[in-house]
C-alpha cells in the first residue's frame, strides 16, 4: 500500500503518507502534515484497503502547539504510514471513530488526556482515569460517575464484578446487561491500574525507563523492555550486536511459551479440568525457570537493554539448557494431545466466545485474539526486527473465532517457539552482548513493534530540538483486544464469562499504563 | 487410558520444602550481598544506576523494599561490594528490618502466640491488586501450583474478604484503586493480617514519584510482612508466609 520505504506515496492514497519500517527513525520534519479533513479522509481510506491504526497519539509540535500523529500498519507491505494534522485551536475534530471504530479507544484517550474533543464519537466516555470526571465529555458524563450503557425492560437484569476479583488477577469492573443467563451486553471499565507510566517514563532517569518498561505489563517483560529498546536504538542510530538479538529472541518465545502454556492450563481450569490445569500449571514454570536461568530473573527482567543485552547463555550451559527445554516440549505435547481429546474440554471450548473475521478486523484486534478469528496478521512475519528478519514465520491460524481458536492457536505458537528457540541456542554467535548507544538525533521520531504473546505491542518515541525525549506513546495490544472481549460476551452466558475472559487474557495494567 | 497413563509419566511434583531447603539457580538474584568495605572514597556508582534509588553510600546501604533485584548495580560496582545471592529468604516483619547495611539480615520472626493459634493451621488470604503488573500477582498464583502447593500449609487464598484472615497486597497502590483496597480490608474480619508483596507494594518500585499512586500501602495501614522482589519468587512467598506462620524458625 505504502510502496516505496521513506518516500512519500502518492499512490491510492488521498493524501500522502510516508512510508517507513519497523524501527527506521524519521526527522519529524518529512512526516507529512496536512489538514484535519485529509488526515481524517487518509487514515480512514487507508484502512479501508485493509492498513490498520496501530497508533493515534497526540505529540508536541515541532514549533509550537500540539499535532495528532496516525501510525497506520500495513501488514502486507511490511510499512508502517506516518501521517500527521495540526490540532485545531478549539481543540475539537470530527471523530474518526463513526467511520473506523478502531479508532473508539484512542480517540477516548485523546480526549482524557489532552483535552482534545473528537466530535460525534459514539461512546465518548472515560478510559482509565475515575475521580477527575470534569473532564470534556457531553452530557452523559455526570458526577454521579461513570456512564454505563444498560439495556432497559422487563427481565433485564444488570451484573457488577469487580474491580477487585474473585482470583488472584488485576482489578477492572464488568458490567453485564442479561436477560437470564443471556448476556445481551457487557461493559468493560478500566482505569483501575492507571500509574501514568508514559508521564512518568518521560521524566525519568534512563535506569528508571527500563524498569518502567518491563513493568508495564509485567508477564510482558521482554516484550516491552524489547519495544523500548529498539526505539532507543532507532533513535540512535545504533545497532545491537548479533549475539544480542538471538538472545532477545529467545527470550522473547520464552515469555510466548510460559504466557501461552500457562493460559492453556487456565482455560482447562476455568472448565473444571483440572489434570490438564495442573500439569499445564507446573509446565509453565519450566519456562519460567529457563528465563531464569537466562537472566536471574523468572521473568526476564534485567535482561533486555537499549544496545543489547546483559545476559547470554555460556557454552557450557547450553546442553542442559536445550534438555530442558526439550523435555518441556515433550510434555506440552503429550498434555496438549490429551486435553485437546477430552470431550469435556472440547464441549466447553467450541463455540463459545465466537469473535467473527469482519469484527476482527473492525475493532482491529492484533495477536492470538486476530489469529484465531482468521486475520493473518503477526509482527515477526509482517513487520519483522531483530532475528525475524532472517527467518520465515507462519503464523499459526484458525478462523473459528471462539475460545477453542484461540487454545489452538496458542498450542500451535507453543510448538513452534519451542522448535524457534532450539535452533536459535543451537546458532547462538559469539561476540559482544551490548554496544554503548550513540546520541539520539534531534527532532526524529521512531516507531517499533514486536509481536508480543499477546500481540502487536508498539512504542512511538520522538526527542526534541536537543535529541532528549520528548515524547513517548506505549500501546499493549490489550488496548485494542479489550472491545473484542465484550463483543466475544454477545449472546452468550455469563457463567461463560470467566472461560472467555482467560481465553484472551489482556492486560489491564498494559491498557491502564 | 491416555488421561492415567499422562498421570503416571508426570508423576510427583511438589517438592518438599520446608524440610529440604530447595536450592535455586546460582543465576536467580536473590538477598545482595553488601561488603561495605570493598566501597572506594566517594563512590556512587551503585546509587548512581540504581532504578529506584534504593542505595545510599557513605557507608553503603541498600533498602530490600525499593530493591527491583535488577544487575545495575552489581554490574556498575567493579569491586565487588554488591553482589547478587540466590537466597531467596528476604521476607521480613518491619520495614527497617528491610535495611541492609552488611550486617546480619533479620528475617521475619512469628506472629504472637494467640495470632498464631488462630491462623497457624488455617490461613485464609484475599489478594488485592492496586496497580500491580500482574508479575506478582502472576507468582503469588503460582505458591497455589502442584510445585509448591500452598495448600497443604492451611493457606489458601480466597475469593472474598468476608472469608479471609488477612489480604496480600500488590503494586504501588493507585489513586483507582485506593477506595476499593481500604473497603476489601474494612469487609476483613478482626483480627487480620496485611502483607506487602513486591516492591511496588512495599514503596511504589518503578513507579514511586507517580501522580497517580501512593508509593505503595499507605502508611495508616500497618504492614505485618513484607515480601521483597521484583516480583518475590514464588518460595520468598512461601517461605515468609511459613515464618510468620512459626513453622518455619
Amino acid at each position: 500500500m505504502f510502496d516505496d520505504a521513506s518516500t512519500v506515496v502518492p499512490s491510492a492514497m488521498p493524501s500522502p503518507i510516508l512510508a517507513v519500517r519497523n524501527g527506521e527513525a524519521v526527522a519529524r520534519a518529512d512526516i507529512p502534515s496536512v489538514s484535519m479533513d485529509s488526515f481524517r479522509q487518509a487514515v480512514v481510506s487507508a484502512c479501508s484497503a485493509k492498513a490498520r491504526l496501530a497508533v493515534m497519539a497526540v505529540l508536541p509540535g515541532l514549533a509550537a502547539g500540539r499535532v495528532l500523529l496516525a501510525v497506520l500498519a500495513d501488514d502486507k507491505s511490511q510499512r508502517l504510514g506516518l501521517l500527521c494534522t495540526d490540532v485545531p485551536l478549539d481543540n475539537r475534530y470530527p471523530a474518526l471513530t463513526p467511520d473506523l471504530p478502531q479508532a473508539q479507544a484512542f480517540e477516548r484517550e485523546i480526549m482524557e488526556e489532552h483535552g482534545i474533543v473528537p466530535e460525534g464519537h459514539p461512546w465518548p466516555k472515560p478510559l482509565r482515569r475515575h475521580a477527575e470526571l470534569e473532564g470534556p465529555w457531553d452530557a452523559r458524563v455526570g458526577p454521579d460517575g461513570y456512564p454505563f450503557f444498560r439495556v432497559e425492560g422487563p427481565g433485564i437484569h444488570e451484573v457488577a464484578v469487580g474491580p477487585v476479583h474473585a482470583g488472584i488477577i488485576e482489578p477492572g469492573h464488568f458490567r453485564f446487561q442479561c436477560h437470564g443467563e443471556t448476556v445481551l451486553h457487557l461493559e468493560i471499565q478500566l482505569g483501575y491500574q492507571h500509574r501514568d507510566a508514559e508521564a512518568l517514563l518521560l521524566r525519568s532517569s534512563p535506569a528508571r525507563r527500563l524498569v518502567i518498561a518491563e513493568t508495564i505489563a509485567g508477564d510482558s517483560s521482554v516484550g516491552h523492555a524489547l519495544t523500548y529498546s529498539m526505539a532507543l536504538e532507532a533513535l540512535t542510530d545504533t545497532a545491537p550486536p548479533l549475539q544480542a538479538e538471538v538472545m532477545r529472541g529467545i527470550a522473547l518465545e520464552l515469555e510466548r511459551l510460559a504466557n501461552h502454556v500457562g493460559d492453556l492450563g487456565a482455560l482447562c481450569n476455568d472448565v473444571g479440568y483440572l489434570p490438564g490445569a495442573s500439569w499445564f500449571g507446573r509446565l509453565r514454570g519450566e519456562f519460567l525457570n529457563l528465563s531464569l536461568e537466562i537472566c536471574g530473573n523468572r521473568f526476564g527482567r534485567g535482561l533486555v537493554i537499549p544496545g543489547g543485552v546483559r545476559f547470554d547463555l555460556p557454552a557450557a550451559g547450553r546442553k542442559t539448557f536445550l534438555a530442558r527445554l526439550q523435555a518441556a516440549g515433550t510434555d506440552l505435547c503429550h498434555i496438549a494431545d490429551v486435553v485437546f481429546q477430552t470431550s469435556a474440554v472440547a464441549s466447553r471450548f467450541d463455540g463459545t466466545g465466537v469473535v467473527t473475521t469482519a469484527m476482527a478486523e473492525t475493532l482491529g484486534l492484533v495477536g492470538v485474539v486476530a489469529r484465531a478469528s482468521g486475520c493473518d496478521r503477526d509482527v515477526r512475519r509482517d513487520h519483522p526486527a531483530g532475528i525475524f528478519r532472517r527467518m520465515s514465520i507462519e503464523p499459526a491460524a484458525a478462523s473459528s473465532g471462539g475460545v477453542m481458536a484461540r487454545a489452538q492457536i496458542r498450542r500451535r505458537e507453543s510448538e513452534n517457539s519451542i522448535a524457534l528457540v532450539r535452533g536459535q541456542v543451537d546458532a547462538l554467535p559469539d561476540g559482544a552482548r551490548a554496544v554503548a548507544l550513540h546520541d539520539a538525533r534531534a527532532h526524529a521520531l521512531a516507531v517499533t513493534l514486536i509481536e508480543g504473546w499477546r500481540g502487536e505491542i508498539v512504542h512511538v518515541a520522538a526527542t526534541d530540538n536537543k535529541g532528549k525525549l520528548a515524547a513517548y506513546k506505549i500501546v499493549d495490544p490489550s488496548f485494542h483486544n479489550w472491545l473484542g472481549l465484550a463483543m466475544a460476551m454477545r449472546g452468550g452466558q455469563i457463567s461463560d464469562f470467566p472461560l472467555c475472559n482467560k481465553s484472551f487474557n489482556l492486560s489491564y495494567a498494559g491498557h491502564d499504563l | 487410558m491416555r488421561r492415567l497413563w499422562e498421570r503416571l509419566r508426570q508423576g510427583y511434583r511438589t517438592i518438599d520444602f520446608p524440610k529440604s531447603q530447595s536450592q535455586l539457580s546460582p543465576q536467580f538474584r536473590g538477598r545482595p550481598a553488601l561488603h561495605p568495605s570493598r566501597c572506594q572514597a566517594d563512590c556512587r556508582r551503585c546509587a548512581d544506576v540504581c532504578p529506584t534509588a534504593a542505595i545510599k553510600t557513605g557507608p553503603l546501604r541498600l533498602d530490600l523494599g525499593a530493591c527491583l533485584f535488577c544487575p545495575a548495580c552489581a554490574e556498575a560496582c567493579g569491586q565487588g561490594a554488591i553482589s547478587f545471592t540466590n537466597d531467596f529468604h528476604l521476607a521480613a516483619r518491619t520495614r527497617d528490618d528491610l535495611l541492609l547495611s552488611g550486617r546480619e539480615p533479620r528475617l521475619a520472626a512469628a506472629l504472637g502466640r494467640k495470632m498464631r493459634k488462630l491462623f497457624g493451621r488455617s490461613l485464609k488470604l484475599r489478594q488485592v491488586s492496586a496497580g500491580g503488573c500482574n508479575a506478582c500477582e502472576a507468582d503469588l498464583n503460582v505458591t497455589g501450583i502442584v510445585v509448591y502447593d500452598i495448600g497443604r500449609f492451611g493457606i489458601q487464598f480466597v475469593a472474598s474478604p468476608r472469608h479471609a484472615d488477612g489480604i496480600v497486597v500488590t503494586g504501588p497502590v493507585t489513586t483507582n484503586m485506593a477506595l476499593a483496597l481500604r473497603e476489601t480490608l474494612a469487609a476483613v474480619p478482626e483480627p487480620k493480617l496485611v502483607i506487602a508483596a513486591g516492591a511496588c507494594a512495599i514503596s511504589g518500585g518503578p513507579f514511586a514519584g507517580s501522580s497517580t499512586c501512593a508509593d505503595g500501602i499507605p502508611a495508616d495501614i500497618p504492614v505485618d510482612l513484607y515480601l521483597p522482589g521484583c516480583p518475590p519468587h514464588p518460595l520468598t512467598i512461601l517461605d515468609g508466609l511459613l515464618r510468620l506462620l512459626g513453622r518455619i524458625e
